[in-house]
């Protein structure tokens, strides 16, 4: 390995203007002095942008679940869980492997065992995990965000309740809080099972057919019915519509999403007719985020239209002009069963023939779960608890506490709870809250701490590089290998216009560039352009249809931007690290989707 | 059964007949049969070989005797040996039924082309040559661009003499390969007037990946890929999906014919042409459906020399030159063997599972 070393944690130099950021974030997530001794790496792929103090929860939570799966629940043999650490309002993370053999040793003997009733019994306890993840969305959109009147209601009074709406205001942001972390429980219960089948298949495929691109694989385990593909089949459909009611020219591209719904109502009853549509629709197919659900301003389809309504344009244009948009699913599994049943052939022997079928089989079986569970996690769910959370917000910026909704997300969720106890005793009391004189001020402290940081340029990984980085589980559960490494440590021998990332979908197209670095702006595309951008997330895969291609800084070729390029056969290079900081917009690049790099022409 | 005719035309052998024509006229009998593409032409047997060389003598020791005689570690002495054994052959009279046949294959084959001084490639075809077991490649000789009989009887009997070169020799010696048991074929092919040629493998050459159909192309005759004269243009593409890594070399130096009419002549490529893919995509589409039906033909992967003629319309100007099994993965298949398990899952357990206790475990 080579004597370059990222820079360590107690190095990092402070960022001006971000002096106290510290207090956004609890103590157990800042670096401490013996932190220098370990490699961490920067996971620019869930947060990719400044940490607000409430997002704080979006590592704390995930951490706690994914560890507890795989260290203490499944007892993965080589790995215990992920620490992580925050600076700079980045998200630093690393893992726990295990090294003593004679331990690992123990902890097969239970892994198998444990993960071995779960893939036994996958489909039905796959079954069951669906129900229980719906249970669980019921359960946040019935969360009460109570309103507190001058009296409680008599209803109150007359059922005998018992306790006054205050104490709803306690309990109700507390069963958020809780069913936040239960959902992530459940979000990380298949996970690592379900990529441990993948990586098995994966690393069989790369052996016997090491010319074999990344995205082949998942080319072959690829489901037919996927939940995220839902979304955009809905807004095809809802172009349809607006095409058979002959609405099809209000749908113009670079059109504000209120104007048209406010022109639709003008329309009689087609308008009526298509708006009772995108209701149906919203609920839950617009339950996407812009992001991947990390971030409460990475805002729904059904809380912002914009981008939706960019992609309609196009879609009832191409439905005007008498294509077809639904996925051609027939001939997609016929493809993906013809590409399996090639590479299977040209393997030596019917033992091989043997394993390829058991790996792929079982990859098939969990690949569902890989594909679907973010639609129900990070989406569906993630996007009604954020709303419940705005909803508190609304109700401390009604009382006075915090002068906008919004704000409560520059508090962390222990805070919250202290400003809600403010107001629980301050209507109680009939006095007056004292929030505002106390979290105003710190919150338009943090508003400036947050912009401050988000200029500062996070180093991919911070400290010395551990001398392996190949235990398989270790990998799967970091996301990082030997070469994104190797790949980062030798990113300043490229010249400056070459930027490297992974092959996420092949082809090689050139054109101009449109740099995009708050997902919200996505409806500036214009056709035919290359999006470069931060992350790319599933709910973008309508505006796929109008660039030439995709390049983020963020991203492996299993995410599900590298699927939906490969769905549209666009290229796509995903995972670059610097993309958004190298590329600006109007630039003329070179994607080569086949080798996962990027010319920037001039 | 070993033929006795001297001469024996492409479309009349195949691979069983490599005792007779050698590897490599076999092969391009072979390919023919396939319906693959090759140059028309023909093959001076063993038999042949046989009534020209048996007979000869050094110092009225016979050949085959003379050579067992050597020791491979006197070098001077080999040397000498060599260079007597070689100017021997290449200078002893051709029996007149060998001639004969010989002279008029090659008028036929001139009528054949429409050409009364048809350019050929005459290489040697060995009997032991282009097998996967013992490869004699490169140890015999190929003329280019030979024309007129009386030249095309002088490069067979060089190809011939090419067997007493030092290298052939001391290759045998070491080995062991008995002199009585030597054949030597020669082919005598059309010339194939190449705007680009070069090898292509049924596999990855660099990781023995069977998915793929590897190109090396560069423009004219394909001596300058076989002998590293020049860093050709790569062309990798998958057999499931058609995808292709593609990498266009600066390509600096060809082998052209010599405007004289005979020989071949090394030179700089064109400024314009040298950035230039040497082949266009429907040309690398047909080379690549070529070389899955050799390799399925065979059964086996294939190392494949190739020509994009210069002359002939599109869709018919793709040839074949040779074709032999890959002799280098072959060996390394064996070694990576997976095995179906008693549990899919079980596969996990072996990814994922860490050291093993030393007691054995549960399968």
């Amino acid at each position: 390995m080579t004597e370059r070393s990222f820079p360590l944690p107690s190095q990092l130099e402070a960022v001006p203007g971000a002096e106290g950021w510290e207090a956004m974030y609890p103590y157990f997530s800042r670096f401490q002095p013996e932190d220098d001794q370990r490699f961490w790496f920067y996971n620019s792929m869930h947060f990719p942008e400044v940490v607000p103090a409430f997002d704080g929860i979006t590592s704390e939570i995930p951490y706690t679940a994914i560890g507890a799966n795989t260290a203490r629940l499944f007892s993965f043999p080589t790995t215990m869980g992920i620490e992580y650490r925050i600076v700079n309002g980045r998200v630093y993370i690393t893992a726990n492997p295990v090294l003593d053999e004679a331990k690992q040793g123990e902890r097969l003997v239970d892994f198998q065992e444990r993960a071995g009733y779960y893939y036994a019994n996958w489909d039905r306890l796959y079954a069951g995990w669906q129900q229980r993840i719906e249970a669980l969305i019921a359960d946040i959109e019935a969360v009460e965000v109570p309103e507190l009147g001058e009296l409680d209601p008599l209803a109150v009074v007359t059922g005998a309740r018992g306790f006054a709406s205050n104490h709803l205001l306690r309990e109700s942001f507390h069963r958020c809080i809780d069913l936040y972390s239960k959902m992530w429980h459940h979000h990380t219960e298949f996970l690592m099972l379900g990529y441990g089948a993948y990586v098995v298949f994966f690393e069989f495929c790369k052996q016997a057919f090491p010319e074999m691109g990344d995205q082949m694989v998942a080319r072959m385990v690829a489901g037919m019915d996927v939940t995220m593909y839902r979304p955009d089949d809905e807004l095809k459909k809802l172009a349809a519509l607006a095409v058979d009611l002959d609405l099809a020219d209000l749908f113009v591209e670079g059109s504000d999403p209120a104007k048209v719904l406010a022109a639709l109502g003008e329309r009689g009853d087609a308008g009526a007719r298509w708006l009772a549509a995108l209701e149906a629709a919203k609920d839950p197919w617009f339950n996407v985020s812009v992001g991947d659900g990390f971030y409460h301003h990475h805002l729904s389809w059904a809380d912002d239209l914009t981008v939706p309504f960019a992609a309609l344009p196009r879609y009832v244009e191409q439905i005007r002009n008498g294509e077809d948009l639904t996925r051609p699913t027939e001939r997609l599994a016929e493809e993906r069963d013809r590409i399996a049943a090639e590479y299977r052939g040209l393997l030596d022997s019917e033992e091989e023939r043997g394993a390829f079928d058991q790996m792929l089989g079982l990859c098939r079986q969990v690949f569902p779960y890989i594909e679907s569970h973010k639609f129900y996690c990070e989406h569906w769910f993630t996007t009604r608890f954020f709303q419940k959370i705005r909803a508190f917000g609304q109700l401390l910026a009604d009382r006075g506490v915090l002068l906008a909704a919004d704000d409560v997300f520059h508090l962390r969720h222990v805070e919250v709870e202290d400003a809600l106890a403010d107001v629980m005793l301050a209507w109680a009391s009939g006095g007056t809250e004292l929030g505002a004189r106390h979290w105003q001020p710190i919150v338009a402290e943090r508003k400036r701490i947050v912009e401050a940081l988000s200029t500062w340029s996070a180093p991919p990984a911070l400290g010395a590089v551990p001398e392996a980085l190949n235990d398989p589980a270790v990998k799967m559960l970091w996301g990082i290998t030997q070469e994104t490494v190797e790949a980062w440590l030798g990113a300043e021998d490229d010249d400056a216009s070459t930027v490297r990332g992974y092959a996420a979908s092949p082809g090689v197209v050139e054109g101009v560039a449109r740099v995009l670095l708050n997902v919200n702006d996505i409806g500036q595309i214009r056709e035919g352009e290359i999006l470069v951008c931060p992350v790319t997330a599933p709910s973008w895969g309508p505006v796929f249809g109008k660039i030439a291609a995709a390049v983020s800084d963020i991203g492996g070729t299993m995410s599900h931007a590298a699927i939906v390029a490969r769905e549209y056969g666009m290229p796509a290079v995903v995972g670059t690290g610097t993309a958004t900081a190298r590329i600006s917009t109007g630039d003329r690049l070179r994607v080569d989707g086949d080798r996962g790099v990027v010319t920037i022409l001039g | 059964m070993t033929s006795t005719v001297p001469v024996l035309h492409f479309r009349d052998v195949g691979l069983g007949d490599v005792a007779t024509v050698g590897g490599k006229g076999a092969s391009l009998g072979e390919l023919l049969r396939a319906g693959i593409r090759v140059p028309t032409g023909f093959a001076v047997t063993t038999a042949a070989f046989r009534l020209a060389v048996e007979h000869l003598t050094v110092d009225g020791v016979p050949i085959p005797a003379r050579v067992a005689a050597l020791d491979p570690a006197d070098a001077p002495a080999l040397a000498a040996a060599c260079a007597e054994l070689r100017a021997v052959v290449e200078s002893a009279p051709l029996p007149a039924e060998v001639a004969a046949a010989v002279t008029a294959a090659y008028a036929a084959l001139c009528e054949e082309c429409g050409d009364a001084s048809q350019p050929v490639a005459v290489r040697s075809s060995a009997t032991s040559e282009d097998s996967a077991e013992a490869s004699f490649a490169g140890l015999q000789d190929t003329y280019l661009w030979v024309r007129g009989a009386d030249s095309v009887l002088e490069h067979v009997r060089r190809c011939w003499a090419s067997l007493y070169s030092v290298e052939s020799v001391t290759y045998r010696l070491r080995r062991g390969i008995p002199e009585t048991d030597l054949g030597m074929a020669v082919v005598v092919q059309r010339m194939v007037g190449a705007r680009s040629s070069g090898v292509m493998f049924t596999r990855s050459p660099l990781s023995g990946d069977k998915s793929v159909v590897a190109i090396d192309a560069s423009w004219g005759l394909g001596s300058a890929v076989v002998s590293g004269d020049v860093t050709p243009d790569s062309f990798v593409v998958s057999k499931v999906t058609g995808e292709m890594k593609r990498n266009v070399a600066t390509k600096t130096r060809w082998h052209r014919p010599d405007p004289s009419g005979s020989g071949v002549v090394e030179t700089d490529v064109p400024g314009e042409m040298q950035d230039r893919p040497s082949l266009s995509d429907a040309e690398i589409a047909e080379l690549v459906a070529i070389a899955r039906r050799v390799e399925a033909h065979y059964g086996c992967p294939q190392d494949i020399e190739w020509a994009v003629g210069e002359t002939a319309p599109a869709g018919e100007n793709v040839f074949l030159l040779q074709s032999r099994p890959e002799t280098v993965w072959a060996a390394k298949d064996a070694a990576r063997r997976a095995a179906p398990a008693d549990r899919p899952f079980d596969h996990v357990f072996n990814l994922l599972g860490g050291a093993r206790p030393s007691e054995g475990r549960p399968s």
